[in-house]
């Protein structure tokens, strides 16, 4: 890799032995790709993954004060993931114990050390940090030091920001150097689709669902698909970025997908239409025999399948204003045909701070309010990573939560049966 | 016996019993149950990998083609080698992701341990080695599997 004399320098020891190291991360990291040179991050905030104090992680938090203790100057503020906690979210008094004494005892050493890393704020955790209300939006072309995954896919597909799929810690150490290998997702090359998905389903197909199928299929390569503006038309609207940003979360987290086009809507593909396509691009077909059958293969691994569900979670990752508001409507209606004045499950919707700030200002709030759902800004994720949860029987809209715990996916239209009690859980 | 040739990502050498993920290996999903409640053995979590799922992957050749999903993946590489619970090595078919190398790269700069990481063995690897069979990782890339 070339380097520039003040990068080189940097290598060398020039500002201290820890900042080389933070250097020589990002060298060895870029030339594992293939990387000729580091390129400026030009964004205005990086974006970090990691927002849990977890005892066992400590080795990260040990890491990061090698790093505060050596006086590295800071680098981009930047913000971060969800909070793993939220008192607001129903939880047992044994979880509670659980989450605060054994798992999340590093929160608030960790939420310190990132105050003095440049987090923009207590606001500043969320993993949709794109939305206006949050303010991290990248431009078109900035060069991001994200991770994230559903957050990198995001940027990179809907916004036309570059960013590779870095992993926790990198992405820190990028916005301390102010740069980053430049390989892969921030190349014009890497950006070109290399599988070709045609869209033959009969209804609009559920966004986790067909992002769930893709990602599967796909893994790490660029999928460019066909199909999809039927359902969403070609302008980013409300609706297009909301099912967008599902859609992305769930690529990414079922397979590695860290950039995807949509033929008519997405910025590359609307500039450069299939020119965007490499040559000798693998061909997928989706129609609903495959989306069905993708459902099917999940595993459901609670200890009893057919146990009442005893919480909900939608919103991962979070949810945005107009989803918030739609789903506001939809469950006074769900409501209201099944003869019930609140929910029949508990409910927790997740969102941004900054959003859920603005959705209080609306008569949405109360209203929501009233159904017995409740609005955090917690991360589902976070809250069902202990061996409480395993016996748990936790459903979920989110095909990303469904990956990564023992919650149990439906779709949306499902989950809204479920929670305002039009139907028992099968 | 076979000798496959890939290239070497973190220097090493050693010799492990193989565990192999055929498909995409989840290092969130595998990891976080076992490193968040200290199991010795550190089995695999990821329900979706029926190959390893409840399999120990502590001091193991963990064969396979690629890692995918959260971006926490290089960190939770990065804590399990500085718990001392990483794989014996990790010996990938496929280029390696940019989560697990920088993982292992996190690993290798920042800690003590060394986990050997080969990367571009090929399909026909992943092919031929099965869990249970014993691996040696050559200082130059060269994979040995009987």
């Amino acid at each position: 890799m070339h380097l520039t004399p003040e990068q080189q320098a940097l290598l060398d020891g020039s500002q201290g032995e820890v900042m080389a190291k933070v250097v020589k991360t990002l060298v060895m990291y870029g030339e594992t790709f293939g990387a000729e040179r580091m390129t400026p991050v030009t964004s205005t905030y990086g974006h970090t993954v990691i927002s849990f104090g977890l005892g066992v992680m400590k080795p990260i938090y040990d890491l990061y004060d090698t790093i505060l203790d050596a006086g590295i100057p800071a680098g981009q503020k930047f913000t971060a993931d969800p909070r793993p906690l939220d008192p607001n979210v129903p939880a047992s008094a044994l979880e509670n114990l659980v989450f605060k004494r054994f798992m999340y005892n590093q929160q608030a050493r960790y939420e310190a050390q990132l105050k003095r890393l440049g987090v923009t704020g207590d606001d500043g955790y969320t993993c949709a940090c794109y939305f206006d209300e949050v303010g991290n939006t990248p431009k078109r072309g900035d060069v991001l030091s994200w991770a994230e995954s559903s957050a990198v896919v995001y940027a990179n597909s809907v916004i036309g920001a570059r960013c590779n799929r870095n992993s926790g810690i990198i992405e820190l150490m990028g916005s301390i150097a102010g740069f980053v290998p430049e390989f892969g997702l921030l190349t014009d090359e890497g950006r070109k689709a290399t599988w070709v998905v045609e869209l033959r389903c009969k209804t609009r197909p559920e966004p986790q669902l067909l992002g769930s199928a893709i990602g599967m299929k796909v893994m790490e390569d660029v999928p460019y698909i066909r199909g999809l503006d039927k359902w969403l038309g070609t302008e980013l609207n409300d609706a297009a970025k909301d099912y967008l940003k599902d859609f992305g979360a769930a690529t990414a987290s079922n397979g590695a997908v860290g950039l995807y086009h949509i033929e008519n809507l997405t910025p590359e593909a609307k500039d450069l239409g299939e020119d965007i396509i490499a040559q000798n691009a693998k061909s997928f077909v989706v129609d609903d025999m495959v989306l069905e059958q993708t459902r099917k293969n999940y595993p459901v691994i609670w200890k009893d399948p057919d146990v009442a569900p005893k919480l909900c979670f939608v919103g991962c990752p979070h949810m945005s204003l107009s989803q918030l508001k739609d789903w506001t409507d939809a469950v006074e209606a769900g409501l209201k045909e099944s003869g019930r004045d609140q929910v029949a499950i508990p409910t927790v919707f997740t969102a941004p701070v900054p959003v859920i700030k603005e959705f209080e200002k609306t008569p949405y709030a109360a209203r929501l309010s009233k159904t017995g759902v409740v609005v955090s800004y917690i991360c589902p994720l976070m809250y069902m990573n202990n061996p409480l949860c395993k016996s748990k029987a936790v459903i979920t809209s989110s095909n990303k939560l469904r990956t990564y715990t023992s919650a149990r996916y439906y779709t949306e239209a499902d989950i809204l049966k479920l929670i305002t009690g039009k139907e028992a859980a099968k | 016996m076979r000798t496959f040739h890939g290239r070497v990502v973190v220097p090493g050498t050693c010799t492990a019993e193989a565990l192999v993920s055929r498909g995409g290996f989840n290092t969130l999903a595998s990891y976080q149950m076992a490193l968040m409640f200290g199991d010795k053995k550190v089995k695999c979590g990821d329900q979706n990998n029926p190959d390893i799922y409840k399999k120990p992957m502590i001091g193991k050749a963990l064969c396979l083609p690629m890692t995918i999903g959260s971006t926490t993946g290089g960190m939770v590489l990065y804590a399990a080698c500085s718990l001392h619970k990483q794989p014996a090595c990790m010996l990938f078919s496929k280029h390696i992701d940019s989560l697990a190398a920088s993982g292992a790269i996190l690993g290798d700069v920042w800690t003590d341990q060394n986990m050997p990481v080969i990367d571009q063995l090929g399909d026909e690897f992943l092919e031929y080695v099965q869990t249970g069979m014993k691996v040696t990782v050559a200082a130059d890339g060269a994979v040995t599997v009987e």
